[in-house]
């Protein structure tokens, strides 16, 4: 429990931060790159080795990988989306997430497993 | 267009924005551990890439966006989605840096100093990022 409470922790300062600085840098384009950040793996990762050791996470990262190419696709859709129809920001990117899902565990089972 | 950074910004962000925001990248980061416990830690890490922060700042973009423009007595639709689309258009670019970030420790966490790597993979991931927006606005 303690060490559940303990990734809540990091991961909401790690994902807050990022986020802020996203908030504060202009141009758009620009700070949309801290909404890619690996808030969460910097989060995950440092607790991971810790615990795990270092083989451990790097087959997490090694997930990541094919995980960051379905972001890459998830963004780019959102992106898309936004800019050529009327849809809301919110319904865009929560709905693209089931893209994101198909994207990593389809290359996941297709590359990885 | 130049990078700046405009801290004014931070007044038009209420207290319960960042308290959702930190909430869910911190139900992100535990659930991550718990999936990585229960599947394996090949299934918990592709949820190191789950776009955590997107989803609420795409929707703070488009509120302080529209804000902005009907403040100065204009319809701000447009020009919040534009922002929006242009954000998650960088956060596109940004994810080539968090597959050369996975790549990086994937490679090197094992043989050298795991804590250093994590380091080292963070700047390669904001190298590669500036790299990609550079390139993408010379094109």
């Amino acid at each position: 429990m303690t060490e559940i409470l303990i990734r809540f922790l990091i991961g909401g300062v790690s994902v807050s931060f990022f986020a802020l600085l996203g908030d504060i840098f202009k141009p758009k384009s620009f700070a949309g790159l801290f909404g890619a950040a690996p808030s969460v793996a910097l989060a995950t990762l440092a607790l991971t080795v810790s615990k795990e050791g270092a083989h451990y996470a790097a087959i997490e990262a090694k997930s990541m990988m094919v995980a960051a190419v379905a972001f890459l696709i998830y963004a780019s859709c959102v992106s898309w989306m936004m800019m050529r129809h009327t849809r809301g920001a919110l319904m865009v990117a929560t709905s693209f997430l089931s893209v994101w899902t198909a994207v990593a565990f389809g290359l996941w089972y297709v590359i990885l497993k | 267009m130049l990078i700046q950074a405009d801290f004014s910004t931070l007044k038009e962000t209420r207290w319960y924005q960042v308290a959702v925001r930190f909430c869910l990248g911190g139900l992100v980061t535990a659930s991550t551990g718990l999936i990585a416990k229960k599947y394996g830690p090949a299934i918990g890490g592709l949820f190191l890439a789950f776009p955590a922060i997107l989803p609420a700042s795409a929707t703070l973009i488009e509120k302080h966006e529209r804000e902005r423009k009907e403040r100065a007595g204009l319809n701000g639709s447009v020009r919040a989605r534009k922002a929006v689309g242009l954000d998650a258009a960088g956060a596109a670019m940004g994810s080539v840096g968090l597959f050369v970030f996975a790549w990086v420790i994937c490679k090197l966490a094992p043989t050298h100093q795991p804590y250093l790597v994590i380091a080292a993979a963070t700047v390669c991931w904001m190298i590669v990022s500036l790299l990609i927006w550079d390139l993408r606005k010379r094109m």
